[in-house]
């Protein structure tokens, strides 16, 4: 295979992964531009969405095409119960409090995912066949063209959702000022509660796309999770392009050292480059 | 005119702070007495060596008003760091230790000086990032570190003829080691230092106003809290003479933040408590195994919704203001 | 003591300051007075470091502070007061009080780690004189309270003896009133009275113009930014501009 090929094969993996942390760091950017906090709970939604289209395929029965948007479906539901129960009923304002109680549902649902689905790794079958396809001399897998396409419909969506709805030019507008969103009769806790739905969907869809290529477990979130976060920072935390760029980004670089130093240390090229970054420009790239 | 009576009741409130260490260090020194049982003594040496860490942490999120999701990687350094030092580059312990705690400062200081110029979100991701960073080292750097299986074969520490090597002479190194930690900060809070960095926790502005160098705190009691977590590391590569990567992965430094909670965001004397509750709970609820997490996880959440303060803090704080409102009622 | 240069201050393209300039004499109570959104807290803010100003310069005692941080404007002698009390709930009320005496209390970590003598020694006199400032502002019986349990009214004392506990050369004075009743009002005016009389130099941005009246030296008017007039009180009430400024508004929003 010639450095060209290889070169190919690496970036093309890298926009797979960066795709999925992508759409993590939209989710944590969501919660953050409404609540101000960042949400931790962000990384288990991902190993929900594997678990339940687990669940959905093999308990069920149903088909991919069913239990693919029934899972997305069922993550946004726990996305909304986690703010109901979780996070609305805090008393304090005070933001280390907040952080720290996502901290704590992101254990309950960790522990809660252990309990129903096992410790055990299980496999989940990808969304298009297994066959690779040959793209100037590169395999790709089709999961990997499903990811891209899906991710891209999403992004298309959400933008949608944000400049044509009710619903998100109220999240806009929570987002730029709180005190003067509510002045003007936004509902601020109908915002909250759908920017944590929207948080459940995004890393519910991250993970149906994702657990095929990886395996399936209860703590697969935490990792991915945590880069996607790492994305969010990188790009400028809260900024949406910016999220998407840092998601590519971090995926790509990941992909090329993993490629031509050591896979062994591929998520700590992932961290040390977030921590330069940082230093040299704290706000991350598209950062106000 | 006060009496005999007042006298001693003005005395003891005086030195509340200061008997309280007194009686509770009489305690420990004749703990190894009344507990023989070398599993129970290992479990409250387990307690002295994270409270040691805890400690320090508390300053940071309950003083400083920062998080950090990374403390266990510092104890990480101070444990791999006095393992390293001694064994393979055969240097006397406590030596190392000192030395080992300084390269944590100077980490500290690199990690913090840029994340501390922004808001707490960023500090979470650099400490996390870190953590894992140093985490992935100590799995896959096998030649130095001893990789998954971990790092044998370290030495005890020594003082003159003792040898610290079964667990009741742990006790008495650990719970010195606690008990001076806990000394210093109980110091630095009841100092004006301890009133500026209380100011900061609460309210950046306000404090700046009062002439706090807001930023300058948060870096030291940062460097400050690597410090006292390196040196907890290093006593417990010590004591168990082992060491291995998953004593120190992200999942750790949550813990220590459970701690931190349930003890009473600053509240130094609940750091004790803390730190007892979350190392004593999986034994207590052993049976439970595998509703350990969602218990950790509900214990935070419920401390966070009702009693933000944490426990201690909570309960004292209640009684306190009972009091004062009965007495002027 | 306090000198403002052509001090300007835009929010996004919004003008809050424009040039404004005006000078405190030693001793002197200046009060700073216009309606709402004038710019009288920003103001404020800028000479104390909390915000920063755009073009102009401050002087504090000849020297220019306009580009200090906050907390060494503090270190310099001023100290303030908040129009949103920030009072420390978590600490007592004495202890909010010697925060007010941070600068003083200046320590290094290890001397205050190992609560060495000289420390205990310098301890105890900053809390004397903590008792004796909420002594002054009629404070010392709830000195042990959590600050959280007071009134209102009460906080606000707390907040003023915390400004002036470490006997600043400028106080800075966010409406000190706001909020409060007849009674009270009159409690905050003979305390500010009292610490005119100790020599005190103060700027008072107040709402309230009896208050104003009664214990300003000079007054500063402050309209949309900009600086329209400034005397001694008399000459300020009867100012044409000012009665335009107060009453035009009232006009327009009647």
């Amino acid at each position: 295979m010639s450095g060209f090929q290889d070169l190919l094969q690496f970036v093309f993996a890298g926009i797979t992964s960066g795709a999925i942390y992508a759409l993590i760091a939209l989710g944590f950017c969501v919660v953050h531009n409404t609540i101000g906090i960042v949400n931790f709970a962000q990384v288990d939604f991902v190993s929900l969405g594997g678990m339940f289209l687990f669940s959905g395929l093999f308990w069920s029965g149903l088909p991919m095409v069913v239990a693919l948007p029934c899972a997305v479906a069922a993550v946004t539901l726990v996305g909304i119960v986690v703010e109901r129960l979780g996070v609305r009923p805090s008393r304090s304002q005070n933001h280390l409090v907040l952080i720290f109680l996502t901290i704590g549902i992101s254990i309950i649902l960790r522990g809660g995912m252990k309990l129903i689905w096992g410790k055990n790794r299980m496999a989940v079958p990808p969304l298009a066949g297994e066959e690779p396809l040959r793209i100037a001399g590169a395999a790709i897998l089709p999961q990997a063209v499903a990811i891209l396409v899906i991710t891209t419909l999403a992004i298309g969506l959400l933008v949608f959702f944000f400049r044509g709805t009710r619903l998100g030019l109220c999240m806009r507008a929570v987002a730029s000022n709180q005190t003067a969103a509510a002045v003007v009769g936004i509902p601020v806790g109908r915002v909250k509660a759908a920017s944590f739905a929207l948080a459940g969907g995004l890393g519910g869809l991250a993970g149906v796309l994702v657990t095929p290529i990886t395996t399936l477990s209860y703590d697969v979130g935490v990792l991915l999770g945590l880069k996607g976060f790492a994305a969010a920072i990188l790009g400028g935390f809260g900024s949406f392009p910016g999220a998407v760029l840092g998601g590519l980004l971090l995926g790509l670089l990941e992909s090329l050292s993993a490629g031509y130093w050591s896979s062994a240390y591929k998520d700590v090229s992932a961290f040390v480059v977030l921590l330069l970054v940082l230093f040299v420009r704290p706000k991350g790239l598209l950062g106000k | 005119m006060l009496t005999t009576r007042d006298n001693l009741f003005y005395f003891i409130y005086l030195h509340r702070t200061g008997l309280t260490v007194l009686a509770l260090g009489v305690v420990l020194v004749a703990w190894p007495v009344m507990e023989s049982n070398p599993y129970n003594l290992g479990l409250s040496n387990l307690i002295a060596i994270y409270a040691i860490v805890v400690l320090g942490l508390n300053l940071f999120i309950g003083y400083a008003g920062q998080i950090s999701l990374g403390h266990a990687a510092f104890f990480a350094i101070g444990a791999y760091g006095s393992a390293i030092g001694t064994v393979t580059l055969g240097g006397p312990a406590w030596p190392v230790m000192m030395a080992v705690a300084l390269v944590a400062a100077l980490i500290a200081l690199a990690v913090g000086l840029p994340a501390l110029k922004l808001s707490g979100h960023y500090l979470a991701m650099a400490t996390l990032g870190f953590n894992i960073v140093v985490y992935t080292i100590l799995v896959q750097w096998d030649a130095v570190t001893g990789g998954p299986s971990g790092f044998a074969g370290i030495p005890y520490l020594t003082i003159g003829s003792v040898v610290f090597d079964n667990e009741i002479h742990f006790h008495y190194l650990v719970w010195t080691f606690a008990m001076v930690a806990l000394l210093l900060c109980l110091n630095l809070v009841r100092s004006g230092v301890g009133r500026g960095l209380a100011a900061l926790a609460e309210d950046e502005t306000a404090a700046a106003a009062l002439g706090v160098d807001t930023r300058r705190a948060k870096v030291k009691v940062f460097i400050l809290s690597a410090v006292l977590a390196s040196v907890a590391g290093s006593l417990f590569a010590h004591c168990y003479a082992f060491v291995s990567p998953d004593s120190f992965n992200i999942f750790v430094s949550v813990d220590f933040v459970i701690m931190v909670v349930v003890g009473g965001m600053g509240s130094i004397w609940g750091t004790l408590f803390g730190t007892a509750l979350i190392t004593l709970l999986p034994e207590w609820i052993e049976a439970l195994e595998s509703f350990k997490d969602i218990i950790h996880g509900l214990i935070l959440v419920m401390i966070l919704l009702f009693l933000p303060q944490g426990l201690v803090t909570g309960i004292v704080d209640a009684v306190r203001t009972r009091i004062a409102l009965n007495r002027h009622a | 003591m306090l000198e403002l240069r052509n001090v300007s201050k835009w929010f996004g393209g919004l003008p809050a300051l424009q040039d404004v300039s005006f000078r405190i004499a030693p001793g002197q109570v200046t009060a700073l007075i216009g309606p709402n959104g004038a710019g009288k807290s920003t103001l404020i803010n800028c000479i104390s470091g909390v915000d920063r100003v755009q073009a102009g310069s401050v002087l504090l005692a000849r020297r220019p502070v306009e580009a200090l941080p906050a907390f060494k404007i503090a270190a310099l002698g001023v100290a303030r007061t908040f129009q949103n009390l920030k009072l420390f709930s978590r600490l007592t009320v004495l202890d909010n009080v010697l925060t007010g005496l941070t600068v003083a209390a200046e320590r290094s970590f290890a001397v205050s780690m190992m609560r060495l003598p000289a420390l205990r020694h310098q301890e105890r006199q900053l809390r004397l004189r903590a008792l004796k400032a909420l002594d002054d502002f009629g404070l010392a019986k709830k000195a042990h309270w959590p600050a959280s349990s007071l009134s209102y009214g009460e906080k606000k004392r707390v907040e003023m003896a915390r400004a002036f506990v470490s006997d600043p050369r400028l106080v800075l004075l966010d409406e000190p009133v706001a909020g409060l009743n007849t009674e009270e009002t009159a409690q905050i005016a003979r305390h500010i009275r009292r610490q005119r009389s100790a020599g005190h130099t103060m700027l008072l941005v107040e709402h309230d113009m009896e208050l104003v009246m009664e214990v300003a030296d000079q007054v500063v008017v402050l309209d949309s930014g900009r600086c329209i007039a400034s005397g001694k009180p008399e000459a300020v009430r009867s100012n044409p501009l000012v009665l335009e400024a107060y009453l035009g508004r009232m006009e327009a929003t009647a």
